[in-house]
């Protein structure tokens, strides 16, 4: 099709200002995370005075970062799996079965996702107090707490998506298993499950991603040694000065895992998204 | 659903067949599967959901501050008291709720138009191929594949008075003198606009790139061969096409974006500017630093009902509006 010339320029400007804009963080952040103490405290510079991969070797002994991105890893990745694991059954549930009570936890699940955390937080907290007290389990302050917390945005987000996932995929598919001699447990694990991998893989990256950035549940549910990278990372800042080299060095390397797993997995990433989302 | 009613129901006709037994116990079992299949789930919801839910309503009668955490069942009864502190203009508490009410909503329209716009332009600009088409798609993705602080927190430096990119590209082109605080007093309210913007818009390229795929490709030359411009197909074709799509994308931009808490936290700490004062943070601060969790979970009731009302009529608009087109 013929494009006139205006278009490609419009095309071509507009494209270079958004890239402009979307780069300069990266660029700032990889460029000073690369420079030494007194460059990022002196005015800006676009290029170090010399390079240096110093702040990558102290990033680990300033805080605890080695703690805190193991507490990370740990936390969004059960949230991840447990949440898709929940889902999965209860998805399967709803696509595949007329039941009593079936609006009602659609309606449920559906509505939740639009609420505020905070609605959430302050009596999940008073919860994980009160339940400290009752039997010695502190949950406030301990990753399963954390873990517990992270459903609140993960579950009925992954339920939403996967039952629209799980909609896509042919009934025919549960009828020839079943003429196999498939029991609904059998067809669901070697035929739903297989057919809906692209939505699955989708919902866990997901999930996995919002844990990951997560700040407001992990700013009020962990303590000293449950920490997440999203609270830690602030303690680059003393009262004195901040290490910004040191700041955007540890940003760079909490973030190389996350990006390269969503770019490696984007494919799948559109896919369930529209399949889940946009029917 | 029709496939699942005849799957069901061709299962019960089954039973009635020759081998009576072992079909009948399976229909049996089917009818508690589901039930079965969903616990956990129901489970889970009861625990992070309803029950909170239902708590944070409870709290809200209630005169719960820092010396009744530990046993905060016997907390003194507030009856409507935190409501009527959190909606009185002419209190102190009730002028900054409104105040950070109306911050939010500007904020929420800007960020939301704004990444929208940005989005729609950029999914047409690259609907067709061109070379470097894959590496800019790419590219635009990431601020939303960055975890939400790392981005947030890159912002922070970059506008910081004195070490910041910002200034210093403003002055060399010699647009401000680069001295100007962007993070403190009026213009906290646009960084965070522009911050929140750089890290949402590629959510919108994202599900209208998706979009787009599925649109029909005769269509266009169709209408490029009657002699319409670029601009005519799209507001002519791609526009009502994508109208079901951008009707989920808009209000999903808008609640995650009024319930956004990532990022002012992470770009102001808790001491947010006045005119950058969002409701998120607000509701936070009036909890957990000003200890007034009765307070706080009024607020988070009269939010909820807010949410639930907007909901409510923009899909009683758009559903309507559709079904009439």
């Amino acid at each position: 099709m013929r494009e006139s010339t205006s278009f490609k320029v419009i095309r071509v400007v507009g494209l270079t200002l958004l890239t402009l804009f979307t780069l300069a963080p990266l660029y700032v952040m990889i460029v000073s995370g690369l420079k030494p103490l007194s460059d990022v405290q002196g005015a800006f510079s676009w290029i170090p005075s010399h390079l240096t991969v110093q702040p990558f070797v102290d990033i680990w002994h300033t805080i605890p970062l080695a703690r805190y991105f193991s507490n990370s890893v740990i936390v969004s990745l059960s949230a991840a799996l447990f949440s898709v694991l929940i889902a999965i059954f209860a998805s399967y549930a709803v696509s595949r079965w007329n039941f009593r009570g079936k609006q009602v936890f659609r309606i449920t699940v559906l509505s939740t996702q639009m609420f505020p955390g905070i609605l959430f937080l302050l009596p999940l907290y008073l919860i994980f107090v009160n339940i400290g007290q009752a039997t010695g389990f502190a949950l406030q302050g301990s990753r399963v707490g954390l873990i517990i917390t992270y459903l609140t945005f993960s579950l009925p987000f992954s339920i939403w998506m996967l039952v629209g996932y799980f909609d896509t995929i042919p009934r025919g598919l549960d009828e020839a298993a079943k003429v196999d001699g498939a029991g609904p447990m059998r067809t669901l694990w070697s035929v739903v499950i297989p057919a809906a991998k692209p939505g699955i893989v989708a919902v866990g990256i997901y999930s996995f991603m919002t844990a990951w950035g997560e700040t407001l549940f992990a700013s009020v549910m962990t303590n000293d040694s449950s920490k997440t990278l999203a609270i830690g990372l602030r303690e680059y800042s003393t009262q004195i000065s901040v290490y910004w080299n040191q700041v955007m060095a540890a940003s760079l390397v909490v973030s190389v895992p996350v990006v390269v797993g969503f770019l490696l997995l984007q494919r799948y990433l559109v896919q369930g998204l529209t399949a889940g989302a946009v029917k | 659903m029709t496939a699942t009613d005849s799957a069901v129901r061709d299962g019960r006709r089954a039973g009635k067949g020759s081998d009576r037994t072992p079909r009948r116990r399976r229909v049996a079992q089917h009818r508690w599967l589901p039930y079965l299949l969903l616990a956990p789930a129901i489970i889970f919801e009861l625990l992070v959901h309803v029950i909170p839910m239902l708590t944070g309503i409870g709290i809200s009668f209630l005169k719960l501050n820092q010396f009744f955490l530990r046993n905060w069942l016997e907390a003194p009864f507030a009856g409507l008291s935190n409501y009527h502190y959190a909606i009185d203009v002419n209190g102190s508490i009730g002028k900054a709720l409104i105040w950070s009410f109306v911050v939010t909503i500007g904020f929420t329209i800007l960020v939301v138009g704004i990444s929208w716009v940005l989005g729609m332009f950029a999914a047409v600009m690259l609907q067709r191929s061109f070379r470097g088409r894959a590496l800019l798609r790419t590219i635009f993705l990431i601020p939303y594949a960055l975890p939400v602080y790392a981005g947030v927190i890159v912002w922070k430096f970059m506008l910081s008075r004195d070490n910041g990119m910002v200034n210093h590209l403003l002055a060399q082109l010699h647009i401000t003198d680069g001295h100007t605080f962007w993070l403190i007093g009026n213009n906290a309210f646009a960084s965070i606009v522009v911050v929140a913007v750089w890290r949402l818009w590629p959510f919108a390229l994202l599900t209208l790139m998706a979009g787009m795929q599925s649109l029909p490709t005769d269509v266009y030359e169709a209408a490029a061969v009657d002699g319409a411009g670029m601009w005519q197909q799209f507001r002519k074709l791609t526009l009502p096409m994508l109208r079901g799509i951008n009707q989920v994308l808009i209000l999903v931009l808008f609640l995650w974006t009024f319930n956004d808490f990532n990022v002012p936290y992470t770009l102001f700490s808790a001491s947010i500017p006045k005119s950058a004062d969002l409701i998120s943070i607000h509701v936070y601060q009036s909890s957990f630093q000003n200890f007034n969790f009765g307070l706080g979970s009024a607020m988070s009731v009269l939010l909820l009902l807010f949410l639930l009302v907007v909901t409510g009529v923009y899909l009683l608009f758009t559903s309507r509006r559709s079904r009439r087109a």
